[in-house]
């Protein structure tokens, strides 16, 4: 059974496994506006928790993503690179940003659960 | 200081607005529709813009007021007819812009529309440089409405009939609701449309017989992609009081009627006139998608730092990154490759001509 949880920059985290896939939250979108531009990690390359890894700009600004665990991108989603509007359209569904091999499942204790998130979203947006 | 609200507030609430505070008003950044429909929309239909923010300047009284201005202002006032507007400058001695803005003349003297974070400052300084003799009048009573977008002209003349025949760049008096009100044709989106100055108790009211008749709100954030698109500069952005016209690529601006007089600032302008200038405003293309905001540093292809971008961002009619900047003017030719310093990485741009969107003015027989 896959588990979802959320962090604290907005973005979720599906684990199947050992494979995590990460996006960014419907509220994040909707804080950001119109994206028109997304980049990603390298295949390949290692990301440690709470770093960046990647790029979401609006037509206003740019934000960095970030990955809430540790671990080896296996996987980016060409597809929001090619038309970053369906990170609007569909953010915690098709619209995922990468995958990684995660390194230690007990990065995961710390992340929100969906309730947690949705209060901790309606209160900073407050 | 407290926030202060426009007259349209509890109608941009109504809309779904998301407010910020813009030079000490609080604006809506955007509607419900978000950024990018409401560029197409201005763009496709027409836009209604809040821009009761930024200044109505009204100066008058005395004979000698044309001739005092032009010592302030570059524009050629004394050809100026009567509800004729032009696009000028207020400089300082060094002949950097203290803010650009928009001169007409009325009957009885002037108008003239400041930016908003500047309109105080202009006040002190026009007012210190003319003589006591004349009225200022920095009228905070008034609305500002902007109209925009191919069908602004259809838009408009149903609510206020025979605005349609106004020419680009020229203004009249009309009535709205048994109050005079004075529209321009005019705007800072690269598409017809009038400016419609009118009691703040009547604005709301207008604005939504302007919805009633097809037009929507429009934010400031699509506010700021549509005049990107159209190649115009944002005061404080693209134009400061370290920049003169002639380096801000507007020296269509400066007549040659008023080259070889004085006002403030003549003496710079004149030189760079004759000598150029070192530093020149450009339109700037990424190669990819990659955005290239202000402050963005811009280098040649040996590495060197050549210039920075002024305003940068996705431009949603032309479907691509765009930016505006200042370069060495060696490297001021259309087509010459540069690169971008974004997020640590050189990304590959092309100088290019402005505007990224051709513009839909209807002009008249007198132009800019």
């Amino acid at each position: 059974m896959s588990e979802v949880k959320y962090s604290k920059e907005h973005e979720w985290i599906k684990l199947d496994g050992e494979e995590a896939t990460i996006g960014i939250t419907k509220h994040a979108t909707e804080m950001l506006g119109d994206i028109v531009f997304a980049e990603l990690p390298e295949k390949g390359s290692n990301v440690d928790k709470d770093g960046t890894a990647g790029v979401v700009e609006s037509t206003k600004a740019a934000s960095d993503v970030y990955t809430p665990v540790s671990g080896e991108v296996i996987d980016t989603n060409q597809m929001i690179v090619d038309d970053p509007s369906k990170i609007n359209e569909d953010p915690e569904e098709s619209a995922w940003f990468f995958k990684l091999k995660i390194k230690d499942k007990s990065e995961m204790d710390s992340l929100m659960s969906k309730e947690e998130y949705e209060k901790f979203a309606k209160e900073t947006s407050a | 200081m407290n926030i202060k609200k426009t007259s349209l507030n509890n109608l941009h609430i109504k809309y779904g607005a998301k407010l910020v505070e813009f030079a000490g008003y609080q604006m809506p950044i955007q509607y419900k529709d978000g950024i990018i429909q409401e560029h197409k929309f201005t763009r496709s239909h027409s836009g209604i813009f809040d821009v009761s923010h930024m200044g109505q300047l009204f100066i008058s009284g005395g004979d000698n007021l044309t001739n005092d201005l032009e010592k302030i202002f570059p524009a050629d006032l004394k050809k100026l007819k009567t509800n004729q507007s032009k696009y000028s400058f207020l400089m300082n001695n060094k002949g950097g812009i203290q803010d650009d803005l928009i001169i007409t003349k009325i009957s009885d003297g002037f108008l003239i529309i400041l930016n908003a974070a500047c309109k105080y400052n202009d006040y002190e300084v026009i007012k210190a440089k003319l003589d006591n003799q004349y009225k200022l009048n920095l009228d905070e009573s008034l609305s500002l409405i902007a109209l925009q977008g191919p069908e602004a002209k259809n838009v408009l003349n149903k609510v206020i009939p025979g605005c349609d025949n106004l020419k680009f760049m020229n203004g009249n008096n009309y009535v709205y609701n048994n109050e005079k009100v004075y529209i321009t044709r005019s705007g800072y989106t690269g598409e017809d449309g009038f400016e419609i100055s009118i009691k703040h108790s009547d604005a709301e009211t207008l604005v939504e017989s302007l919805i009633e008749n097809g037009s929507k709100l429009i934010g400031l954030g699509a506010r700021d992609t549509l005049r990107m698109e159209a190649g115009l500069c944002l005061y404080g952005n693209d134009l400061d009081n370290e920049t003169s016209p002639i380096e801000a690529n507007l020296k269509w601006a400066i007549p040659k009627s008023r080259i070889e007089t004085e006002f403030v600032g003549s003496e710079v302008l004149k030189n760079q006139f004759q000598s150029g200038v070192k530093k020149l405003r450009v339109g700037i293309k990424p190669d990819s998608r990659v955005i290239a905001r202000g402050n963005t540093k811009i280098y040649n292809d040996k590495n060197q730092e050549i210039g920075k971008v002024t305003s940068g961002t996705f431009g949603p009619s032309v479907e691509h990154p765009i930016a505006i900047g200042y370069v060495d003017n060696s490297y001021s030719t259309v087509n010459t490759k540069i690169f971008l310093e974004v997020r640590g990485k050189k990304i590959p741009a092309n100088i290019c001509n402005l505007p990224f969107y051709k513009k839909n003015y209807v002009k008249g027989e007198i132009n800019v």
